[in-house]
């Protein structure tokens, strides 16, 4: 039986929402992160599960893919240089105890 | 189509019909051939695995100028299964504190991460796993793969001495990634594939090696590094950090990780004789038959081999910032200029004959060789009048 | 094929609830390279073989072992430190489950959402056509050529801020100390 594309849109939709759950939930900050990828992930495979289904001669879905790719990576670079930058000043990576801007 | 000319599908063929024959639907009985077939793929490759431990012995002690076993059976060939005997009977120590799924993990993927590597091989134009058209990048994802299974190692042992050779080691892993991506990108170029299959068959003129020496040598260095043996074993070197990452392994799981490891460096001879030195070509020799271009591939892996354990049991330890600076600062840059200038002349001379082409690009890569050798002498000979100049004093006060 | 897309996705969705329940950081960084690698094996159902193989040279490669090594750096003792969810969490289930929720139903008011896949063009090279788009100029090239001018300017900010200019790998310390 051939899968319909509805069930890679649940999956996707899943996926997503799991990860949403990891950054607003999560008190550690790289476990936040970690909740972003999971999203990202989500955002791709909806990316080339559409590639697929509607017009596979068409590369856009998969470029798009591979630019996804390069945005998580220098976003993970960048966010954790950061997490560690916080952690040496502050001693802590747990995001409620870094409130030093709260009025 | 024989079995001579076909090994594979003609033994596929025969296990589906007996299959089916026993009453079994057609999908299980194609599952069950695949299954059959990986199984077997294994099974030979830890069988090669064992050899490897009796040839990694004797040679070693060739260069060390001695003997090697020769007690335990006519050459000491049965001295790998004496050692393997001992390693299942030993006691499995593990220590208090360590996290266990992730402990008992690591040596599995370890070995999982080349055993992979031999799906995408091609010993024989008919001979392949899958004919992977991205094959090169699955070599370096399945180097992805070694390297975590190497921090899981690390951090599980709850040691700190396995943890400071497991950052060592994949610090220098995912450092060494970017040149041998880089030379790997040099077959692709020449060939206009990422397959194994397409790379193989591309070399039936010219060899890459006399193509791009550079680059199968930038590919020889980084493969090295990617294995983690001498030089650039910092994290087993015993006199440093113990045995690194395995220190806390003992018994079958330390197996595990040598048997990985002896069977990476041979995996990664192989590749290296695939990408630059032929394949399974050799002067026409492959066109007797499949088998007979398996054992090409398989000697030519060997050839690879011993060159590695050549490497391993001459030079010495290179210190975790030397190797770091000798990558960033001279691999990556070395590699991305032959890169740039093999794809320059395989786009120019496209249309010339091979002999042309074989020329100036071997040309080429000894005017990058020398202008490299070159530079780097001049900036020793400048660091070398700097030591001199800042040790005349002392000199001088010694002869007064 | 059926039965190969539900163990991929039941892979996937474990994994990922792992990742955000786990009190351990290291163990939900591995979980979350079990995700990765499940979403691999999607990316081969789905004919996308150059990406399944990037996403496990990228994101298990170097991202999900970047995430275990600054888990490891910031690490105050060698073991697990509290609980993992901040007070909010039972808001958050919620917002997600509504997310859930909204996402899907919108999805489903689409009239493609049903359909199945036609098959690939006999002879169609997905690597091939992906390598011309990508550099070709009325194709892609042009962010194909500002996404390395990001991990460019990604590269150096996280070299930068992550400098610690009192340790001793400030190459101009070493040279002055005599």
């Amino acid at each position: 039986m051939a899968i319909p594309l509805s069930w890679y849109l649940i999956l996707s939709a899943a996926l997503f929402s799991i990860g949403l759950f990891g950054v607003l939930a999560r008190r550690n900050a790289i476990a936040i992160l970690l909740g972003v990828e999971l999203m990202l992930n989500a955002v791709n495979i909806n990316l080339v599960a559409f590639w697929r289904y509607l017009d596979p001669t068409q590369m856009t879905g998969q470029v798009f893919a591979i630019i996804v790719f390069a945005v998580a990576a220098a976003e993970v670079a960048v966010g954790l240089a950061l997490v560690i930058s916080v952690y040496r000043n502050r001693k802590t990576v747990v995001a409620d105890e870094l409130d030093m801007m709260k009025w | 189509m024989n079995f001579w000319t076909d090994p594979i599908q003609v033994t596929a063929d025969w296990l589906m019909g007996l299959f089916t024959g026993w009453g079994m639907a057609e999908g299980l009985a194609s599952i069950l051939t695949q299954l059959l077939g990986i199984v077997i793929l294994i099974t030979i490759m830890l069988v090669i695995d064992i050899l490897l431990v009796w040839i990694e012995r004797k040679v070693v002690a060739r260069f060390q100028d001695r003997l090697g076993p020769n007690r335990v059976g006519p050459f000491g060939l049965i001295q790998p299964f004496a050692d393997i005997i001992k390693l299942f009977i030993k006691e499995n120590i593990t220590p208090v504190g360590v996290d266990k799924v992730v402990y008992n993990l690591a040596p599995i993927l370890s070995v999982f991460s080349v055993l992979i590597l031999w799906a995408i091989i091609p010993l024989a134009p008919v001979i392949i796993g899958v004919d992977l058209n991205v094959g090169l990048l699955y070599l370096v994802a399945a180097g992805a793969i070694g390297t975590l299974s190497i921090i899981m190692a690390g951090w599980s042992s709850n040691n700190k001495f396995a943890l400071l050779g497991a950052f060592r080691q994949v610090a220098a892993m995912v450092s060494y990634e970017i040149p041998m991506v880089v030379a790997l990108l040099i077959p692709t170029v020449l060939a206009g594939s990422m397959g194994m299959l397409g790379i193989s068959q591309a070399q039936q003129g010219m060899w890459y090696v006399i193509l791009s020496p550079l680059g199968a040598l930038i590919f020889l260095i980084s493969a090295v590094a990617e294995l983690g043996r001498a030089p650039f074993d910092l994290s087993e070197g015993e006199s440093e950090v113990v045995a690194g990452f395995h220190i806390e392994y003992s018994g079958m799981k330390f197996g595990w990780f040598y048997a990985g490891e002896l069977l990476h460096a041979f995996t990664f001879g192989g590749f290296w004789g695939i990408l630059f030195f032929g394949g399974y070509h050799f002067f026409g020799l492959e066109n007797l038959g499949p088998l007979v271009a398996a054992a090409i591939v398989l000697f030519k892996a060997l050839l690879g081999y011993w060159v590695i354990m050549w490497i391993k049991y001459t030079l010495m330890r290179i210190r975790i910032d030397h190797m770091l600076a000798f990558n960033w600062k001279f691999l990556v840059p070395l590699s991305l200029v032959v890169l740039m200038v093999t794809a320059l002349l395989n786009t120019l001379l496209r249309d010339a004959s091979a002999w042309v082409i074989g020329l100036s690009m071997f040309l080429s890569n000894v005017v990058i060789a020398w202008v490299t050798i070159e530079i780097l002498r001049g900036r020793s000979r400048a660091e070398r009048e700097m030591v001199e100049g800042s040790m005349q004093p002392a000199t001088e006060s010694a002869n007064h | 094929m059926t039965i190969l897309f539900l163990i991929t996705a039941v892979v996937i969705l474990a994994s990922a609830m792992m990742v955000v329940t786990s009190r351990n950081l290291v163990h939900a960084a591995l979980w979350l390279v079990a995700s990765l690698f499940g979403v691999a094996m999607l990316y081969a159902q789905l004919n996308a073989g150059f990406l399944a193989v990037v996403q496990v040279v990228v994101y298990i490669g170097a991202i999900a072992i970047l995430f275990i090594f600054a888990v490891m750096l910031t690490r105050r003792e060698m073991r697990d430190t509290g609980p993992g969810l901040n007070k909010n969490w039972g808001v958050s289930a919620l917002v997600s489950l509504l997310t859930f929720g909204g996402l899907t139903y919108l999805l489903s008011n689409w009239s493609g959402f049903s359909q199945t896949s036609a098959d690939l063009p006999s002879g169609f090279d997905a690597v091939a056509e992906l390598g011309s788009a990508l550099i070709s100029p009325d194709a892609f090239v042009l962010p194909f050529e500002v996404a390395s001018v990001l991990l460019v300017a990604a590269l150096v900010g996280a070299v930068y801020i992550a400098y610690n200019p009192r340790s001793g790998d400030n190459p101009r310390s070493g040279d002055n100390r005599e």
